[in-house]
């Protein structure tokens, strides 16, 4: 095969995939209010942007839930990490099963699921069933992060730590945590992004009371073009990807 | 009894993720269960008695032909994905590594960044006097602007333009894996091209394509927004009718039936997907 080909080949689906994303953050910065066509530098749609009360709540609002949905679950996640990759249990592979099967269904699947649920016990949809919904669908992605760090660990360590006298939770405590300490940081940011940027799940199991981001741009992007969407936009990719290149950076440093 | 005692640490890790899992993943789904075989009710969503006219209602003409029409652009979209994404893994994983990283790094982005604004984006290229009819009239290849939007061809490019990496990611891990020493060997046994394609690193690769045809046409059938955003009301997602039933028409018993479907799917998938693990396991057991 020539060599060239490949490298063409690759180049041209990136620049594909990244079109849009380009077009979208050029647009954002559009003064023209049509928005086909360039009328010339402007910032005026972050302006409008920060100006709309409703859109700056449900801004806070998604932040807030995401910090909550992505610590609970990294807590969480964590634990199950160490217990399944420390004890014996029954049910152990039952249990890698679910984990397996949430991330691997349909969001809509789980979505539904939980609707039928919260309605059933009769909690309110707003902040809780959100949070009880994120952490759901963030789990899984946490426990693989910690589990990918334990399995390339030395287990010697815990053993002397035992050997040592300390009890599970002090071993746990003292060497296990500082460990897993970068694959927690990056499952944390992970679950933080997903929080903040799922649609389908938060569609069904949110309420009027607590409105959050991903939704309102939903019900702005149904009909029509709305320039403050780009600005928006532009926001959210540059934020995302702040997160995913500190994950990174994160997890390689930690490796060396 | 005493080894509880003895590991209250242990016992209250297991104990929390457990009911975690008990009370929001099986609960709930075994609630879907349920509902899909109840009846509808004006007032409290689900009543008695118990039957199975859900699933009937699934093969209304009305209903069969939207549920087709998903899985004919959801097929599309995986073939399509399926197609670039073979090759462009193959090439990624032929690359030097300090650049495989970087790539990496750029198709792992996607998967961090909000989905429904990337969707929204591709409306600024497909809209009628978007940028693709802007593009194609400056250039004088067309004098009116095309309907590109609110057509399925709008809702196939958007699904692929979303699920791409999630095809490519399995496909690259299993290239990753493939050994050079094995298309050697093909070739020293005297086989073409082709015949190492076929016999050699098609069954090698197949369990990542199966964990991709998954990533890819399970989603592609339930991703309600982008059939939303950019396919109008005819080109309607096995999501879309979920979404509506649950939402706004409320008949559970007929949403939760839906969703079995998309339930059903998976399993089969996840079923194939073990299986050819398996196969490959038997047939090559020292690695």
């Amino acid at each position: 095969m020539k060599h060239w080909l490949p490298r063409a080949y690759l180049t041209t689906v990136y620049a594909l995939l990244y079109l849009p994303i380009l077009v979208l953050v050029v647009f954002s910065f559009n003064s023209s209010r049509t928005g086909y066509r360039w009328g010339g530098l402007s910032l005026q749609w972050y302006e409008s942007l920060f100006s709309n009360h409703a859109m700056v709540q449900a801004m806070w609002n998604s932040l807030w839930l995401a910090l909550a949905a992505a610590t609970v679950s990294t807590i969480i996640g964590a634990l199950t990490a160490l217990a399944l990759h420390r004890y014996r249990f029954r049910g152990k592979r039952v249990l890698r099963g679910m984990l397996f099967v949430v991330m691997m269904s349909p969001e809509i699947v789980l979505a539904i699921s939980l609707l039928a649920l919260f309605l059933l016990v009769g909690l309110q949809l707003g902040f809780v069933s959100l949070l009880l919904a994120h952490v759901t669908f963030c789990l899984p992605f946490v426990v693989i992060t910690v589990m990918a760090r334990l399995s390339g660990f030395d287990e010697s360590l815990p053993e002397a730590a035992r050997d040592l006298g300390a009890s599970d939770f002090t071993m746990t405590r003292t060497v296990l945590i500082p460990v897993i300490m970068p694959a927690l940081l990056a499952g944390w940011l992970l679950g933080f992004t997903l929080s903040l940027d799922d649609v389908v799940v938060s569609t069904f199991v949110s309420g009027p009371s607590y409105e959050i981001l991903p939704l309102r741009i939903y019900s702005m992007v149904r009909v029509g073009l709305k320039p403050e969407v780009n600005a928006l936009g532009t926001l959210l990719l540059v934020f995302s990807l702040t997160m995913l290149i500190l994950s990174q950076w994160i997890l390689t440093r930690s490796k060396r | 009894m005493h080894r509880v005692l003895q590991q209250p640490f242990k016992t209250a890790v297991l104990l929390l993720v457990w009911g975690w899992l008990l009370l929001l993943v099986l609960t709930p789904n075994l609630l879907v269960v349920g509902a899909s075989l109840m009846t509808r009710d004006a007032g409290s969503f689900l009543a008695l008695p118990l039957n199975l006219d859900s699933y009937r209602r699934l093969l209304d003409p009305l209903y069969l032909e939207v549920f087709l029409h998903s899985l004919y652009m959801a097929g599309v979209t995986t073939v399509f994905c399926l197609l670039i994404g073979y090759p462009f893994a193959w090439a990624l994983s032929r690359i030097g590594k300090q650049r495989q990283t970087l790539l990496i790094f750029l198709l792992i982005v996607p998967f961090w960044t909000n989905s429904l604004v990337r969707t929204y984006a591709l409306k600024l290229l497909l809209a009628t006097n978007g940028l693709i009819n802007n593009a194609l009239m400056g250039l004088g290849l067309i004098d009116e602007p095309l309907q590109l939007l609110y057509t399925e061809g709008a809702v196939i490019i958007g699904l692929v333009y979303l699920l791409l990496p999630f095809m490519i990611l399995p496909l690259y891990s299993v290239f990753e894996d493939l050994r050079r020493e094995l298309l050697m060997a093909s070739h020293d046994l005297g086989a073409g091209k082709l015949a190492t394609f076929m016999h050699v690193i098609v069954p090698l690769t197949l369990p990542g394509v199966l964990a991709g045809v998954m990533l890819v046409l399970l989603p592609a059938m339930g991703l309600f927004f982008v059939a939303d955003i950019l396919g109008g009301s005819r080109n309607l997602l096995v999501g879309n009718v979920i979404k509506n039933q649950f939402l706004d028409a409320r008949d559970w018993p007929f949403g939760a039936a839906a969703s079995i479907l998309l339930t059903v799917a998976m399993a089969v998938l996840l079923f194939a997907h073990r299986l050819s693990r398996r196969r490959l396991g038997d047939e090559e057991p020292a690695t």
